[in-house]
């Protein structure tokens, strides 16, 4: 249920709940994934992957698969030689210490985990091509795996890459405030070790390409969410010009994270096409989805918080050992310092640190999953909060409350120097317990109990940092990364009137095609309907860096809204020249620009787009003709959404299944453009979130071989685990860009986990259990209850 | 192993004769998206959970990743782009749109088509019955809280109406 | 994921289908609905040569009420069992087989002869004391449900031989009850129990059967608890006590989702309420 009524901004398409332009396609079947596309000539490709978890590979014997029908090729690490380099890591932070090793796109000598490639078949029949790698034949000499990260750090533990001499892959700190002094004044000192287990992003679409070399050039279709990444890496690697590369996401079926990469595979293909001179695809099945794209959290954190009898924190300290998997990728070790930046949550923290050991072990490579690194900080500062109000004996929210940054302090730096931009964390909490009674909850719990249900109530006030940018502080003279974090955009009107629109974000599933639009709609009067965004493409159009981070809207539609606005600016201009009137004067009403005062004067888009077109020599002097511009936009600052979250479970008494009954969320991400699309990203957030506290689960047993390998074992909810979701709102506009957007792609999965356990850490009080990490299979909960009950008798 | 003799299968899709040759071992979902071209109906997963590759086999759900194309022979089939098109949408095509039931669109199509067979069951269904009845069909992007509210839409709007 | 290659036949008799499965030698498989089959051939767990399809063998359809018992073709969908209420226990627990495109497609006879403990017909199979006509070169032989389950997917079934009906006893008198412990709603059961209990005039327990999904390498029978209630009284003390004994003589299969210990327990709970359920208390 929608607790808002949706806002209807006075004449605009911005505030309306438009439906989406991208559906008609969706609906019909008629949308163009990438495994819907066939070329001529094109070749399949399906990998030989390592059963191993570590190994040595003694020899290959392919000559089985190639004697083969139908098989064109095997290639092998070894055939690869010619790449001009290994696969990209993007972070190199001055002054940190990152040991890695060069990773390519198929196994060279060693296989670090279960999945990693060791061979290619090409075939003309992708059934064919499944035969024919059974028909590869590896030798490998098994070596000792270490599977856990803390196993991993510890002396003695067997090493994923030996030429390193350790499984430490770097230490990062960041904080701020005097921590010793803070504990030094603190009361009560709350120690807990919250974990954040690892999850696969998985969306239902795999990835997937189609590489297609000829001629020098190399085009690839990719279900990904960086096209321009991975277009600079394909040079990068393939040591070709990047001119020559073109790279598309086509319709992509969602990414949560898992399409934030440069992979091997595209790699592989664009090579493989290139050595062939054929069109080549490679479609990923979820067995290999699981097992080798990149998984999230998996983290670890010993949590030291002090507080004073009152309530106030005094200093927050929070070591972080993080599981990289066995290599690093795009972003692998940025991950948990994302959540770093955000430690103090969404409360005033005198003094604040977060110390990050990275650890390799014999696993799937961690990276971006939705939310990256904030999920995993809001858990354990959310879960922190309520373990520190039970040892105060002090009301839950009331602790919140005492600690939230106020209102009046925006925009509040904190004790990192992070500034957040703008908050008001009290409207959100008393806009949430409008919906929840919670004294009701409360006087519910006992009639329940007779029935052997254990009701609990659980909350999450947090907020985030998203609209992943400015590059003075991501890049390399701040964070670390190796690339600015700018967004552009190209807004086109042509000779009718109509308005395309070119980003260089890559919107999956998000409605950015729609919400774009809007935006575009009312700057340049005109219907959302004849505003066409493209993206996607580094063919055509803007230059960007791609769709994650919560970024599209924030800084990918606001650097579209300011190049409408020179769009807007030239009009203007043409209007006033042609009616004798002062271009201040001149404003877009009811699809028209008109001088101010007297709407009858004046002329539409198509009118002004005509003459700019047709007949430039009435143009004001010296005006260029046409009408198009450009932006490039690099933010001041983050962005900070903010909100506050309400979980109600059942956890059965008997067997300790847990149902999530209610969940309300209050979100802010500042004036809603489309409030029906920000709702959908809550409840799609939401259930995944769900989905890491109390069913999904990537685990590996302890030899490294992976036991969640499909959707049987690694189980998302379906519609009959989850209940509808309670939405609403509060607006709190961000003076860090002319729209006053905030993100909202991530916010439900970073605030929900935590207002999940703290529920069934609530509902199990009564049976002794205090405290219990995720995941919440129904065993672990049933035997934390046996061991409460035994331990109090 | 040497090649497997192929077989004839004839079947009806979305209201047309078709005649082909398979291999055994093609799966239906592969016959319908790479012999016939219909690309609507997905591959999501390789166990029969997700649901993306649904569709009708007379009249009722199955998931085309479990049924060979043979085992297909002499039915009538109904994908997505069978049961409603851009102009003449399928009471549950719009009410998907209607409702925000769809983000990336992957799961789209086999949950029409799921949602399709339990109105067909079901003209009426509560919350509860919607949702144990989408069990087999995965959605990762929208939390399935607009997929309920659409077939909701569906059943108040296209009642009596079938796919 | 793509099956490894294989021959298909689609015989229109039961004898050109032996004759098929005797020709194509061990790894000859017989398809019916195929949704336990083809997954595992998807995913290259099983490759065999040959698949007999049984669809245009005549005869292997329908269900019928006969001499107190149900005779059901074993061909028949798991979807017709759902739609059929006079069915009872069996109706209830065919709505709950994985989600409707599964049951669309599945059918008993197949789902019997593959012979997973963790399925949810073969218990109920064998808590209902039915059986199962296979017929083979030398004619039809009836395999009780005791008999039938052996081991781990593994049946009495001949490999050379078609399940070709399925009877259940109609159970006139018994209450019943089936509780299926998942994860999730479509998921195998974690633990399955069936109930059936038999009240005397007295209300005393008459007869009761207590059998268990996954709990072992087949279907089991709770003897123990059986046992502890057959001829006494039936109240909610009676039950609890004899629930407690359910899951003597199990041998359940650990997973990561459930150590055998758990399931054990989750036996025990579930007995409990199944058996509450079956006595309409």
């Amino acid at each position: 249920m929608s607790l808002v009524e949706q806002s209807h901004a006075a004449g605009g398409h911005v505030g309306r709940s438009l439906r989406r332009k991208e559906d008609p396609r969706l609906i019909t079947g008629r949308a163009t994934y990438v495994d819907d596309m066939t070329l001529p000539g094109m070749l399949h490709a399906v990998l030989v992957r390592s059963p191993e978890a570590h190994a040595k590979i003694v020899s290959i014997d392919k000559s089985a698969a190639e004697a083969r029908d139908d098989v064109v090729a095997v290639f092998t690490g070894e055939d690869l030689a010619d790449l001009a380099s290994a696969l990209p890591c993007a972070w190199a932070p001055e002054g940190v210490e990152l040991r890695q090793v060069e990773h390519w796109p198929l196994a060279r000598g060693e296989v670090k985990h279960v999945g990693d490639p060791v061979a290619v078949v090409l075939c003309e029949d992708r059934g064919r091509a499944f035969d024919a790698a059974e028909d590869v034949f590896v030798e490998y000499e098994p070596l000792p795996a270490v599977v856990d990260a803390r196993a991993s750090l510890q002396e003695g533990s067997p090493l994923v890459h030996e030429s390193l001499g350790t499984n430490e892959s770097h230490v990062w700190s960041l904080g701020g405030g005097d921590l010793e002094g803070g504990f030094a004044k603190a009361d009560v000192i709350v120690e807990r070790t919250v974990e954040n287990h690892r999850v696969s992003g998985a969306p239902i679409e795999p990835r997937g390409l189609v590489a297609d070399y000829r001629a020098g050039h190399l085009t690839i279709h990719t279900s990904t969410q960086v096209p321009h990444f991975v277009r600079l890496f394909l040079g990068l690697m393939l040591g070709m010009s990047e001119e020559r590369i073109r790279v598309v996401a086509p319709e992509v079926g969602g990414g949560f994270g898992a399409k934030l990469q440069m992979t091997g595979e595209e790699a592989l293909l664009a090579w493989v096409s290139r050595k062939l001179q054929r069109p080549v695809k490679w479609i990923e099945t979820r067995s290999e989805h699981m097992a080798v794209c990149h998984h999230g959290r998996a983290q670890t954190a010993e949590c030291k918080m002090g507080v004073t009898n009152d309530g106030k924190i005094t200093a927050f300290h929070v070591e972080i050992t993080q599981d990289l998997g066995a290599y690093l990728m795009l972003l692998t070790p940025t991950i948990p310092s994302l959540g770093a930046f955000v430690m103090n949550g969404v409360y005033d923290m005198p003094a604040v640190q977060t110390d990050i050991r990275g650890a390799y072990t014999n696993t799937c490579a961690t990276d971006a999953i939705r939310g990256a690194g904030r999920p995993e900080a809001t858990h354990l500062i959310e879960v922190m909060m309520d373990q520190v109000a039970a040892e105060l004996g002090m009301d839950r929210l009331e602790l919140r409350r005492k600690n939230f940054i106020p209102k009046e302090n925006f925009p509040a730096e904190t004790a990192i120097g992070i500034v957040y931009d703008s908050g008001d964390y009290h409207a959100s909490l008393d806009k949430l317990l409008t919906h929840v009674d919670i004294a009701e909850v409360e006087a519910s719990k006992a009639a329940l109990r007779e029935k052997g249900i254990l009701r609990g109530i659980g909350f999450s006030t947090y907020t985030e940092i998203c609209g992943l940018a400015p590059s003075r502080i991501t890049g390399p003279a701040g964070f670390g990364l190796q690339t600015g974090l700018w967004e552009s955009a190209i807004v086109r009107v042509t000779v009718t009137g109509a308005v395309t629109v070119y980003t260089g974000t890559s919107p999956h599933g998000q409605g950015h095609e729609t919400t774009m639009a809007q935006v575009v709609a009312d700057q340049l009067g005109v219907d959302p309907e004849n505003v066409e965004i493209l993206h996607g493409d580094t063919g055509t159009g803007a230059m960007g860096l791609g769709t994650y981070g919560s970024r599209s809207t924030a800084v990918g539609t606001e650097s579209i809204s300011r190049a409408a606005e020179k769009v807007a600016k030239k009009v203007r201009e043409i209007v006033a020249h042609t009616l004798e009137a002062s271009a201040d004067d001149i404003v877009v009403q009811d699809g028209k620009f008109v001088v101010k005062g007297s709407p009858d004067k004046g002329m539409a888009l198509a009118d002004v787009a005509g003459m700019a077109h047709v007949r430039p020599e009435l143009l004001p002097e010296g005006m260029e003709p046409a009408l198009e511009e450009t932006s490039f936009y690099d933010p001041a600052n983050f962005v900070f959404p903010f909100g506050a979250h309400a979980c109600i479970v059942d956890v059965e008494e008997d067997t300790g299944k847990v149902k999530v009954v209610r969940h309300i969320a209050v979100d802010d991400c500042g004036p809603a453009i489309n409030p029906m699309l920000i709702d959908g990203q809550v409840h799609g957030g939401i259930a995944q979130a769900i989905g890491q506290a109390l069913y999904e689960h990537v685990a590996y047993d302890e030899d490294g071989q992976l036991v969640t390998g499909t959707f049987v074992d690694y189980a998302l909810p379906t519609a009959a685990e989850l209940p509808s979701f309670e939405t609403d709102r509060t607006e709190t506009p961000s003076p860090v860009n002319t729209l006053g957007v905030k993100g909202i792609g991530e916010a439900g999965t970073i605030a929900a986990t935590p207002a999940v356990l703290n529920a069934v850490v609530d509902a199990l009080r009564p049976t002794g259990v205090t405290y219990l990490n995720m995941p919440l299979f129904p065993e672990r909960i049933w035997r934390a209850m046996t061991d409460a009950k035994g331990g109090a008798a | 192993m040497g090649t497997t003799t192929k077989v004839a299968v004839a079947v009806t899709v979305n209201g047309q004769r078709r005649s082909l040759e398979v291999e055994p071992r093609t799966l239906l979902v592969h016959l319908v998206r790479d012999d016939l071209g219909l690309t609507g109906t997905h591959v999501g997963c390789d166990t029969g959970n997700c649901g993306a590759c649904t569709l009708h086999v007379d009249g009722e759900a199955v998931k085309s990743c479990t049924v060979l194309a043979v085992q297909a022979d002499g039915t009538e089939v109904t994908t997505i782009e069978g049961i409603g098109r851009e102009g003449d949408l399928h009471p549950l095509q719009e009410a998907f749109w209607a409702k925000h039931g769809l983000q990336c669109g992957y799961c789209t199509p086999g949950m029409i088509m799921a949602a399709a067979d339990l109105l067909e069951r079901n003209p009426d269904p509560t919350e509860e019955e919607i949702r144990t009845g989408l069990e087999g069909n995965l959605c990762r992007c929208t939390g399935y809280h607009n997929i309920v509210k659409a077939v909701q839409e569906a059943a108040q709007h296209g009642k009596g109406v079938s796919a | 994921m793509i099956p490894a290659e294989f021959d298909y036949t689609r015989p229109s008799s039961l004898d050109e289908a032996l004759g098929a499965l005797r020709d194509g030698g061990e790894d000859a498989k017989l398809l019916a609905g195929g949704h336990s089959l083809v997954p595992l051939m998807k995913l290259r767990l099983a490759a065999p040569t040959l698949l007999v399809d049984l669809r245009d063998v005549p005869g292997l359809g329908g269900i019928q009420r006969e001499n107190g018992h149900w005779k059901i073709g074993a061909m028949t969908r798991h979807v017709e069992l759902q739609n059929e209420d006079e069915l009872g226990l069996l109706q209830r627990v065919a709505t709950l087989i994985a989600d409707q495109q599964v049951r669309n497609r599945g059918t008993i006879g197949g789902s019997l002869a593959h012979g997973d403990s963790a399925s949810d017909l073969p218990t109920v199979l064998v808590a209902a004391e039915g059986s199962v006509t296979a017929t083979g070169a030398n004619g039809p032989r009836e395999i009780t449900a005791a008999d039938l389950f052996q081991d781990y997917l593994t049946t009495a079934l001949d490999p050379v031989e078609v399940l070709t009906e399925v009877r259940i006893p109609a159970l006139e008198g018994y209450g019943w009850g089936y509780r299926k412990f998942t994860r999730r709603a479509e998921d195998w059961a974690m633990v399955g129990v069936v109930a059936l209990v038999k009240k005397g005039a007295d209300g005393s327990c008459e007869d009761v059967r207590v059998a268990f999904t996954n709990m072992g390498s087949t279907p089991l029978r709770a003897s123990a608890t059986e046992a502890a209630l057959r001829g006494g009284g039936l109240d909610a003390a009676s039950i609890a006590a004899a629930s407690e004994q359910a899951a003597e003589g199990t041998s359940p299969p650990a997973d990561r989702n459930a150590s055998a210990d758990y399931k054990r327990h989750l036996a025990r709970v579930l007995t409990k309420q199944a058996l509450t359920d079956a006595a309409g208390l």
